[in-house]
């Protein structure tokens, strides 16, 4: 019996309807076969016996599974319960069916000239059942991992929208294009100089899941650029310090790995706050365990803090989705030996700290 | 109005500002811009002080969201002059632009283009030419107000992913030093935000929880607390007597509770005579 907690599968009666169908023109088809085998019996016996034990064998068997809470997944129970459920479904098909149709045809079964025919019989069932459950059985898996297969592709397809949707974030686009547009008429130069800046970010965004690894130093050109974006927009509310040594920038780093930092340092940090405030992005090197060297990357704002806006960061897209990319590229790179954390910045604002091992021992 | 019209413009990108002056001086050469500011804050304070005609509100910016800007104006804007004309910008907000249009209020998409600001300084005339009475103004305003701040995703200035509808809450666990304390909800009289906590203020005593106002309002029964100011929500049960003071403005006195609540104008409508 299935357990009360449990929730009891739904019965889809559609489907049980084309099962039943099934069944019966299975059956149908056997008796036919009998029939073409044995026509001095009328056709009806082995039809009205076939019939029966096919059609309890199914119920049996069909409405049986629903007892079974592991059979919610692909609509067969797991281990030991899904041979038990057709060979008893088989047994007790079979028996009850017998009667069945004893009864409706007026004769016995079980009586000496019977008892011939019980072997075929038992053997047919026998065969039948086994394989129109193994039909249904292989039919419901396939259903299940087609069913599988979609919701895992509909997922990726989501998650690659919603990156696509944090990287080319529209507040942040049109409110640049706001600002060349001014810039046009009254800096050219200034606008030109912002337009390249903007061409380069977008090209970078773009690319960015195509291309696996590049230098750390290009890393930070495209920081610079989407910082100076920023600069613009924000005037004195923001400025920015990029202290990369000249011997990091050859390392390869995964594209736009800092980029959700940075932007998180300036929308949670910085936006919110009158004043505005400072980003500092570091790359620095660190002895760690087994005499290995560690890489350091730092996005530090002196901006609201972690615990200043916690509205916001449960409510705007990006963010925790921007962290838990953060997370997942760093535990895809280097397993347990990346580290990922947020901490509080002093006097005020957040530090965001990746750190994991360089390939080659100091 | 003989005067020259007076607008603020709260915007904090400064280009952005700057262009939007430019771009009125061209549009409406009598309008005087009185101030710029670059945030929701000074928002507030230079419009109370310089009291314009016309009020340009960026929707985000520093300090405090265009929206909450204009419904804390709306509370402290003196009930003997008209409320200015409100006209919000914004860069990309789908779901505020759609608020906006169904609410008929008037809004400016940046980069702001000067067809589109004819259009609306024309609008701008013609309500300060017809001088609508003051509280009429005000009451219009409020309930447009009233609408955005409801319309999905517009207060939150981006679409929330909006959770689960959770069975409402029944118990407040609101810790204090090494313990935590089991209030049931049907005891708390009101909530009140306080900085970055909200006070859960029942007969005997008061608590201090961490959850944002905002996610208690969607787990409680909202016809049992109403929301009668940005930072309250009160038990409706629990109200006795409602007292409108000679500026106008709402205060509720509470049984079991010796203070008086403030009712924010945005809300006052909940309290009318049958």
């Amino acid at each position: 019996m299935a357990p009360a907690s449990a929730p009891p599968l739904k019965i889809d009666w559609i489907d049980k309807l084309q099962r039943l169908l099934q069944t019966l023109a299975f059956c149908l088809a056997i008796s036919g076969i009998q029939y073409a085998f044995r026509p001095e019996k009328p056709y009806y016996i082995p039809a009205t016996y076939s019939l029966a034990i096919g059609t309890l064998t199914w119920a049996l068997i069909d409405f049986g599974r629903h007892l079974f809470p592991s059979s919610h997944e692909y609509g067969w129970p797991k281990g030991f319960a899904g041979v038990a459920l057709p060979l008893v479904g088989i047994v007790l098909g079979y028996l009850g069916g017998t009667l069945l149709a004893d009864w409706s045809c007026g004769v016995s079964s079980w009586d000496t000239e019977g008892r011939a025919q019980l072997r075929i019989s038992i053997g047919i069932t026998v065969v039948a059942g086994t394989v129109i459950s193994y039909y249904f059985y292989v039919n419901g898996k396939s259903a299940w991992l087609q069913a599988r297969m979609a919701e895992v592709h509909s997922q990726a397809t989501e998650a690659q929208l919603k990156l696509l949707e944090t990287q080319l974030e529209p507040h942040m686009l049109f409110n640049t294009l706001a600002n060349l547009r001014v810039l046009i008429g009254t800096d050219p130069v200034r606008a030109q100089e912002m337009l390249d800046r903007m061409i380069a970010y977008l090209r970078a965004t773009l690319n960015a899941s195509r291309s696996t690894q590049h230098p750390l130093g290009d890393e930070f050109q495209r920081l610079a650029d989407y910082l100076e974006l920023m600069a613009v927009r924000m005037g004195p509310r923001m400025a920015y310090t990029l202290d990369l040594p000249q011997a990091l920038r050859d390392l390869p780093v995964p594209p736009l790995l800092l980029q959700p930092l940075v932007e998180n340092a300036i929308r949670h940090g910085l936006e919110p706050e009158v004043e505005g405030g400072h980003i500092t992005v570091q790359a620095r090197t660190q002895s760690g365990p087994e005499g290995r060297t560690l890489l350091v990357l730092q996005v530090s704002d002196t901006g609201a803090g972690l615990g200043a806006a916690p509205q916001p960061a449960a409510t705007s897209p990006g963010t925790s989705f921007g962290l838990a990319q953060v997370r997942e590229r760093l535990a895809t790179l280097h397993g347990d030996a990346g580290q990922f954390t947020l901490a509080a910045n002093t006097p005020k604002g957040t530090r965001a700290t990746i750190t994991y091992p360089l390939s080659a021992p100091a | 109005m003989t005067t020259t019209p007076r607008a603020l413009i709260a915007e904090d990108e400064p280009l952005l500002a700057a262009a939007l002056q430019q771009e009125l001086a061209r549009a409406w050469p009598q309008l005087q811009v009185a101030a710029t500011v670059g945030d929701g804050l000074s928002a507030v304070r230079q419009a109370l002080a310089l009291q314009p005609e016309v009020l340009f509100f960026d929707i985000r910016m520093p300090g405090q969201s265009g929206l909450d800007a204009a419904v804390e104006l709306a509370d402290a804007w003196p009930a003997d002059k008209p409320f200015p004309a409100l006209v919000f910008v914004t860069a990309y907000d789908q779901y505020a632009v759609q608020a906006f249009e169904a609410q008929a209020v008037d809004y400016l998409l940046k980069p702001v283009q000067a067809a589109r600001l004819q259009k609306t300084v024309q609008k701008l005339q013609q309500a300060l030419a017809a001088k609508a009475p003051a509280p009429d103004a005000l009451e219009a305003t409020m309930a447009q107000l009233r609408h955005l701040l409801a319309a999905p995703g517009v207060a939150a200035a981006a679409p929330a992913a909006s959770p689960p509808a959770a069975a409402p809450l029944t118990v407040i666990q609101a810790s204090s030093g090494n313990q935590i304390h089991m209030v049931p909800v049907a005891e708390v009289l009101y909530f009140e935000a306080a900085d970055k906590y909200v006070r859960v203020l029942t007969a005997a005593r008061e608590f201090l929880i961490r959850t944002p106002l905002k996610e208690l309002t969607e787990q409680l029964d909202t016809s049992v607390f109403w929301q009668v100011h940005r930072s309250t929500l009160v038990r409706a049960s629990a109200i006795t007597t409602v007292t409108r003071d000679e500026a106008g403005k709402l205060h509720l006195a509470l049984a079991g509770r010796p203070e008086k609540l403030a009712v924010s104008r945005l809300y006052a409508h909940l309290f009318k005579a049958m």
